[in-house]
């Protein structure tokens, strides 16, 4: 028997990340191979008030490791404390977020645990977990199983159903700071440039808008009065950022943020395998695009032949007045 | 400044809708698929090759640039072309891709770095087959390095590098001092986002994306140094620790329809598909 440990993500301003429940949706998925319980790690400079947020959910206990230093995360400084914690658990898991990614692998190399990343799924094989993973680009799926003492796994945000909580109220406990090695003594923070949006969580978003290169300087003129329209977060596709037309953290794809909303536009997108990969899981999918060819049709639930520059204001004012009618 | 970027071969990309998953489950069928280096080790290849020049000059190499990869024979190829851009000596160490896993990779590339010695280890963020995005930050910790993941710029300063990083909702910025490991994303390769200490100020490539090797330098590259070590002397007895039991297609999605307009849009995404 062995209890896995959630690993929290917290905000820039201290408060648990919704990432984190999708990495108990994973732990609980994971609990019947393992048989015990499932804790959650919070690290932070006010980890304890977040601690508080998470007593809620069924674990075992919540571990909080408060430390002026982890205000800013650096995994060198994160590493070392959950991977002392993670020494006692079967299996460690986080958000396949950047936080996750960045920091789960090292955590990782310190227990000398096999890593499964970015997985979709979980399935529960005897007293075996066996992790999904997607490959190339989505048009694989692998499943694997971990062969080590302790295994590290990070989940894709949009395929695992954020954790609600289910009552109860688990128990905090404080863990001290492990002193960092000598990698931390060479890496500094130096900025953390938040980009402000009054939008939804591009990962965490029921509607999203996406853009291509077509849209050029226009792109916000855009896609703005759409995603206000349907309260959608904004997305692009790679080229459109290469561009320069979005910035990087808005980029949908292999390469970038992976979404799956109940309503995707992609609009202007010509839907290169790389761009497909990002939103693929989505529910329905909307294409608007002048080339009737373009490969996003194949994809999309509903295509629109048309000029993107004409369509999309028209959509709008037509979604307006549904709203209007439906009150 | 000495640099080792890692590079692994993985099927073309832009082909990955042809991969093929046989009705057992059992593997990947990568036949017919072409062979290259993933993009992101490219951009990592590209990078070294911009800390170690001063831009106007690229022949006038201000640095050493070893190229890595772990595979068979044939990845040497891929070592060939790394040399021709400019790579000053490479290192194969030769095995499979089914003989190897994430840790074994990290382990085979501590050893290496150890016996090298170099300032900074350079990698893509990620390999677009396997997509397990870890070995970078598996090997900093094995090597207790710093590391900067998902770089966006990156700018040399006395001792180290100043790091410009993709993060969810923004972009982290962090100082590393060698020796570091730092792994790359795509923007790296922007015409101005890695600055050497020599790199005149204002200086601008002329190419997105990466450069590529003129005839005579794919030439001298035949001649350039490449080393074959054993995995076997790299990790010892070392074994997988993953072990992938099955695979599958993602289901297939339902054909959708054309709609004529806006207005019959709106009214199928409220009736049909009760997405509004």
């Amino acid at each position: 028997m062995a209890d896995i440990l959630v690993v929290a993500e917290l905000t820039a301003d201290g408060k648990v990340r919704k990432t984190t429940h999708s990495a108990i949706t994973l732990a609980k998925l994971a609990q019947p191979a393992l048989g015990g319980s499932f804790s959650i790690l919070v690290l932070g400079a006010s980890a304890k008030a977040a601690a508080a947020e998470l007593t809620g959910f069924g674990a075992a206990k919540i571990l909080a490791c408060e430390d002026p230093s982890l205000a800013n995360y650096v995994a060198e400084h994160y590493a070392p404390t959950v991977a002392a914690v993670g020494k006692g658990f079967g299996l460690v898991v986080a958000c396949a977020s950047s936080f996750g990614k960045d920091l789960m692998p090292r955590v990782a190399a310190k227990l000398d645990a096999a890593y499964a990343g970015d997985c979709s799924g979980v399935s529960v094989n005897g007293t075996q977990v066996v992790f999904k993973r997607p490959m190339f680009a989505g048009n694989a799926f692998g499943h694997v199983q971990l062969g080590t003492a302790i295994q590290v796994a990070t989940a894709r945000q949009s395929e695992f159903e954020p954790a609600a909580p289910s009552g109860g109220s688990s128990p905090i406990e404080a863990v001290a700071k492990v002193a960092p090695g000598a990698a931390a003594s060479r890496v500094e923070f130096v900025s953390l440039e938040a980009v402000k949006s009054a939008r939804p969580d591009l990962g965490e978003a029921g509607v999203v808008v996406a853009g291509g290169r077509a849209m050029k300087e226009k792109f916000f003129d855009v896609l703005n009065p759409l995603a206000d329209t349907l309260g959608a977060a904004i997305g692009a596709s790679r080229a459109a950022c290469d561009a320069g037309y979005a910035p990087g953290d808005l980029q949908v794809g292999q390469t970038g943020k992976i979404v799956a909303p109940g309503l995707y536009f992609a609009i202007g997108i010509s839907g290169a395998i790389q761009h497909i990969a990002g939103m693929k899981g989505s529910k329905t999918i909307v294409a608007i695009n002048k080339d009737a060819e373009a490969p996003i049709f194949q994809l999309a639930d509903y295509g629109l032949v048309a000029d993107l520059f004409q369509a999309v204001p028209a959509l709008v004012e037509d979604l307006k007045k549904h709203k209007a009618q439906k009150g | 400044m000495k640099i080792l970027v890692a590079l692994k071969r993985v099927a073309d990309p832009a082909n990955h809708n042809k991969v093929k998953i046989p009705a057992a489950g059992d593997k990947i069928d990568t036949a017919g698929l072409e062979w290259q280096i993933n993009p992101f080790d490219l951009y990592a290849l590209e990078t070294a090759l911009r800390l170690t020049e001063d831009g106007k000059a690229p022949k006038t190499r201000l640095g050493e640039v070893v190229a890595v990869t772990l595979g068979p024979a044939e990845t040497e190829t891929n070592l060939r072309s790394a040399l021709a851009t400019g790579a000053d000596r490479a290192i194969r160490v030769d095995t499979t891709d089914d003989a190897l896993d994430g840790r074994l990779v990290a382990a085979a590339l501590q050893k290496l770095v150890e016996e090298e010695k170099p300032d900074l280890v350079l990698m893509g963020k990620q390999v677009v087959d396997g997509e397990n995005n870890y070995v970078g930050q598996a090997l900093a910790e094995l090597l207790d390095w710093p590391m900067a993941t998902f770089a966006a710029t990156i700018k040399e300063e006395a001792g180290g590098l100043l790091v410009g990083r993709e993060v969810d909702g923004g972009v982290s910025t962090l100082r590393v001092k060698f020796p570091a490991v730092v792994t790359v994303d795509l923007r790296i390769v922007a015409p101005d986002s890695v600055r050497s200490s020599k790199t005149a100020e204002g200086f601008k490539y002329p190419y997105e994306e990466v450069r590529f090797a003129p005839l005579p330098a794919i030439m001298q590259a035949k001649k350039k140094p490449l080393a074959v070590k054993k995995l076997a002397d790299l990790v010892g007895g070392a074994t997988l620790s993953s072990k992938y039991v099955k695979f599958e297609a993602p289901p297939a999605r339902k054909a959708g329809v054309k709609v004529k307009d806006v207005q019959e849009l709106v009214q199928k995404l409220a009736t049909e598909a009760k997405a509004i």
